[in-house]
């Protein structure tokens, strides 16, 4: 008994209040994006933001079966749940129902499931699984090639689906990979080829091709010692103007045109002030609108329930990708600032708890966690304020759904309760 | 460091985006204003501007309803050459026109409400009402015009126009497409006839639809209609002027003594206040405002400042009493004129030697010059003489505006010592200098209403009400400026010999031929030398016409000034139409046809057209009569006619 309690209190208090903390804001903010007409019950099962409340009440069974577990469990059955996570995925195909033009989701009755939202921490748990085996040597091309596939075959089989969104999300699994050894050149290389595919697009080849033998040849005069031969320098240039190539070929033949609208207003590459209109009305509508939502803000926000912009339903989507413009409505400069607080204290706590861990499983899970957050706060934060290209995925615990909302909570709880076990194992 | 690399990232991302919202929220971020919200339309409920009725309950200004589609340029939303055209053709203009004008109002303001296409007509107006939900960004308003129930008094009425940007940055009550007095009473008592417009928030959706009233009405507010005004003008005497002033150009101002409210003011040329009504007012105004030559905006009775001649001689008489230079008694030679050093200025035959009566209803020059020289000469120096007449004359409310309710005015001018030191020198002129003043000529400058306010204060024996067009508003009341006597700086007892003076102006001297039976009018004749430049050479036109009189003798119910642009002597036009005024107004009918006859029958129309003929012409003794077309006369004896049943 006394045992029993002691372990009760493990469970690291301060990232379930922060995860308290974000889901009922974010229940406040679905309410204000989502009602329609009077609220006569914070209950109405009718209205979105009743369905939700029914949604956060069953995370809380949720949590408690998930803590009921074993924390060993977890690491035992990374692999099983993987695969089921995996075949959910590949089952869509048959089963799946077609919402948005992507088919993402299973239709239960009036309920519908999205198994991608918990592919995530079935990713996550494998990766976990496998880079903690005591043979996987991260410095190892067989490894790096095997670890992932872990993470691409879940990724392919989402962009299959018409959810490119979510395919980016698997992105993160980077962070945990450089985290547990992968080598120092992939992470130039990364953001190196990020920078050229945006200087290619942004001024054209020939400037991109400038810049990168600019760089080469400033690289080699400077590195005296060590200096790899010339032969290798003419390879990398060579690649870099075939990746260049690449990037302007996928750009004007690879992506749709909304895509390819979504990006050139991000870089503003079009001129011409026609095409641009009609491109502020198209594919811009939504940025435009969120970000006069969150301007019209000002310091303290209009107040809970009184932003004129979100009353009026002038963001589409508002209460699912577009959320945190309801924040910025209603809360100001102030509200706003304190979610974006939340978020980075509830990934920086991960980040912690993570390093602090015995076992390498529960380290390298922790990293997983954190990094899908950081990913999913970055990249929709991001878009709604107009500093990324719009791509659609919600926002942690603050978007509307069920499936995202217990994705995400498996996803931390699983965590927490590994975290609350590292007493036990030694 | 490896471990570093996420952390970094997120602390960076954190910094990164509240830089980010710190920017868009509160940097770039105006205040917040409920009006240049466009989630929530502005909904504006235009009040009834207050009638105006004359001072017998006549009402003269009503409205009528008219209705503007007004543009929200952003919120316009690009339509499909179907609609395009649908939507030209229901507004009636072509699509280049419907691009221009989106142009505009988008240069305007893309957020702000411009008119679209202001007053459409009523079967317009129905048709589109059912259509407009589907063009966005488009909205028909309401609004009040203006309904004349008469055709005179343009100059006293004036009208409403759209507000233009200057005033809208001065007065934020006013939003582009807003109607405001411009001219005449609407101008002046604008925000009592305006009342105040109700305004209703209303909540939008992004598909342009009203969801309900925006915190549920807390900031709405309601219409407060504005006040009916009641004016001084007797709309019966008004017209009757108008109608002397046909075929002439000048000014009639008529005051009633005992309050100072002027019963009428006529300009001519006039025009028919509906010309500025509706569709057509910018087009017609700009007619009227381009016309340099009649100048039918130019209002004669306020604006026109002339030498007021004789009419001033009274003046001098009466400081020339109260500074005790001169009695009534005293007489002086006068052989056809004054001579000072070897100059002369000129003087009719008549009897000499002159005393004040014979010399106020004789008008003798050479009399009130040496009763000005008296006056200036009585102190030690021309210049300390100068600024004591100078401050007499101004207790009359000449050479400054009158601080009255008028739309326009002019200040007139009277000479003081400094005006001759800065045209002499300090100390470097003489009386004689100034000597024209005594006949009302030289530096002096009256208006019409300036002469009638004068002889007003003559006709009260030393005092005046600040002459007003306002005589009640509703639920309100007038300025007590308005309501509070002026006394001249000349004492009551002075004024009987000036007034009897005027008095025989009528009995036996240049007014002998205006008498009505019956009624005791005082009354003073005056003529005014003009020039014109014709091809660059001062050419001396025929003299304006002058007439300053009062009615009855003791108690005067009327005070007048009439003042005809080249009709040569004062009795001639001026002084027959201050006569059959004062009959008009005191009797109600009129006992001198023949002097009706007169005024209506002869035009001056061929003396206007003299500076522009390119031919020699004559003026003064050289002119003659012109009478118009028998058909013409005869429309007017019918309108004479039609005043007097009313
Ligand atoms: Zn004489």
């Amino acid at each position: 008994m006394l045992r029993q309690n002691q372990r009760r209190f493990k469970f690291d208090w301060f990232t379930i209040i922060l995860f308290l903390l974000l889901v009922g804001f974010g229940y406040v903010n679905i309410l204000s994006a989502s009602h329609i007409g009077e609220i006569t019950s914070y209950f109405d099962t009718s209205q979105l933001y009743g369905k939700h409340l029914i949604f956060i009440g069953l995370t809380f069974l949720l949590i408690i079966l998930i803590l009921s577990f074993e924390a060993k469990f977890y690491e035992r059955f990374a692999s099983i749940i993987y695969l089921i996570a995996i075949l959910a995925l590949i089952g869509l195909f048959v089963f799946g129902k077609d919402v948005n033009g992507a088919r993402s989701w299973y239709g239960i009755g009036s309920m519908t499931i999205q198994p991608s939202e918990f592919a995530k921490f079935a990713t996550a748990l494998a990766v976990a699984k496998y880079i903690s085996d005591l043979q996987t040597n991260m410095q190892t091309l067989k490894d790096q090639i095997r670890v992932a596939a872990i993470i691409f075959i879940p990724a392919i089989l989402i962009l299959l689906q018409n959810d490119a969104g979510s395919t980016i999300v698997y992105l993160a699994f980077f962070f945990v990979f450089y985290r547990e050894g992968l080598q120092q050149i992939y992470l130039v290389s990364a953001l190196s080829l990020i920078a050229l595919a945006v200087l290619t697009l942004k001024f054209g080849i020939l400037i991109s091709v400038v810049a990168t033998t600019t760089a080469l040849i400033t690289r080699y005069f400077l590195r005296k010692k060590k200096r790899a031969s010339i032969f290798q320098y003419l390879l990398v240039l060579i690649v870099s103007i075939l990746f260049s190539y690449g990037v302007k070929l996928f750009y004007d033949h690879g992506l749709k045109t909304h895509q390819q609208n979504r990006i050139s207003l991000w870089l503003r590459l079009e001129k011409d002030p026609v095409k641009l209109e009609l491109m502020k009305k198209r594919e811009a509508y939504n940025l435009i609108q969120s970000e006069q939502a969150i301007s019209s803000g000002g310091w303290t926000g209009k107040g809970f329930l009184e932003g004129t912009r979100t009353t009026g339903k002038f963001v589409p989507e508002q209460h699912t990708d577009y959320i945190f413009s309801t924040v910025g409505e209603e809360w100001g400069f102030l509200g706003s600032s304190i979610v974006v607080i939340l978020f980075i204290t509830l990934i920086i706590r991960i980040l912690y708890l993570s390093e602090s861990q015995k076992s390498q499983f529960s380290r390298v899970y922790g990293y997983g966690v954190a990094s899908i957050f950081f990913i999913h706060f970055t990249i929709n934060t991001g878009m709604v304020m107009g500093l990324i290209p719009t791509v659609g995925i919600p926002l942690p615990f603050f978007s509307y759904g069920g499936s995202g909302l217990w994705g995400f909570t498996i996803l931390l709880f699983i965590f927490i309760k590994l975290d609350s076990n590292k007493i036990n194992e030694w | 460091m490896r471990k570093l690399l996420l952390l970094i990232s997120a602390i960076l991302v954190g910094l990164v985006f509240i830089a980010r919202l710190f920017y868009l929220q509160v940097y770039s971020g105006s205040t917040y204003d409920l009006f240049e919200d466009s989630a929530i339309l502005k909904e504006y409920t235009y009040p009834k501007r207050g009638y105006v009725y004359d001072r017998n309950g006549k009402l003269l200004v009503a409205n009528q309803p008219s209705y503007d589609v007004m543009v929200i340029p952003r919120e316009v939303k690009p339509l499909d050459s179907t609609d395009l055209h649908e939507f030209c053709k229901l507004l009636n203009i072509t699509p280049e026109a419907y691009q221009r004008k989106l142009t505009r109002a988008t240069n305007y303001s893309p957020r702000l409400p411009s008119p679209f296409v202001p007053q459409l007509s009523k079967s317009d107006y129905a048709v589109l009402q059912e259509k407009m939900r589907k063009y966005e960004g488009f909205y028909i308003q309401k609004r009040s015009l203006r309904s004349y129930q008469t055709t005179i008094g343009a100059n006293v009425l004036g009208d409403i126009g759209e507000v233009n940007r200057s005033i809208i940055r001065k007065q934020p009550y006013y939003k582009l497409g807003d109607l405001i007095g411009k001219q005449g009473v609407e101008k002046t008592y604008e925000t009592t006839l305006r009342g105040v417009k109700g305004i209703k928030f209303i909540q939008k959706d992004r598909f342009n639809k009203n969801i309900g009233p925006y915190k549920n009405g807390v900031f709405d507010t309601l219409p407060k209609p504005g006040k009916d005004i009641t004016i001084t003008i007797d709309s019966q005497l008004q017209a009757y002027g108008e109608l002397l002033m046909k075929n002439k150009r000048g000014g009639i101002v008529a005051i009633e003594p005992g309050s100072g409210e002027i019963l009428a003011m006529v300009s001519g040329p006039s025009y028919n206040p509906n010309l500025l009504v509706g569709r057509n007012r910018s087009k017609n105004f700009t007619k009227l405002y381009r016309d340099s030559i009649a100048k039918p905006l130019f209002d004669r009775g306020l604006q026109a400042m002339y030498p007021p001649g004789s009419p001033f001689k009274t003046l001098n008489a009466l400081i020339a009493l109260q500074e005790n230079v001169v009695s009534t008694a005293d007489r002086f030679t006068c052989n056809m004129g004054y001579r000072y050093g070897n100059r002369i200025m000129g003087c009719h035959a008549h009897k000499s030697p002159v005393n004040m009566n014979i010399g106020i209803y004789e008008s003798c020059n050479a009399y009130f010059a040496n009763v000005y020289r008296r006056i200036i000469d009585k102190y030690d120096s021309p210049a300390k003489g100068m600024d004591i007449w100078s401050n007499h004359i101004k207790s009359f409310g000449l050479g400054d505006f009158l601080g009255n309710d008028l739309s326009v005015g002019q200040p007139g001018k009277v000479p003081s010592a400094e005006t001759y030191n800065r045209g002499y020198g300090k100390n470097k002129w003489y009386t004689t200098f100034t000597i024209s003043n005594a006949i009302g000529q030289g530096e002096v400058l009256a208006t019409p209403i300036q002469l009638a306010n004068m002889a007003a204060a003559i006709g009260n024996r030393g005092y005046y009400y600040t002459p007003h067009i306002i005589k009640h508003i509703e639920e309100d009341t007038i300025p007590a400026a308005y309501t509070t006597p002026k006394y001249t700086t000349i004492e009551k007892k002075h004024f009987d010999p000036v007034v009897q003076g005027m008095f025989d102006v009528y009995n036996k001297g240049t007014a002998k031929m205006l008498q009505v039976k019956g009624i005791e009018i005082c009354g003073k004749t005056g003529t005014a030398e003009n020039f014109a430049i014709i091809d660059s050479v001062k050419t001396q036109l025929t003299d304006h016409s002058i007439f300053v009189a009062f009615a009855p003798k003791d108690n005067p119910k009327i005070a007048i000034a009439v003042f005809v642009e080249n009709g040569y002597f004062g009795s001639r036009f001026a002084g027959r139409m201050a006569s059959l005024m004062i009959e008009q107004y005191i009797r109600g009918e009129i006992t001198r046809p023949d002097m009706e006859n007169f005024v209506l029958r002869y035009s001056l129309e061929h003396e206007y057209e003299k500076p522009y003929s390119n031919a020699p012409f004559g003026i003064n003794r050289q002119t003659t009569l012109e009478p118009i077309d028998e058909d013409e006369f005869q429309e007017s004896l019918r309108i004479k006619a039609e005043i007097t049943k009313s």
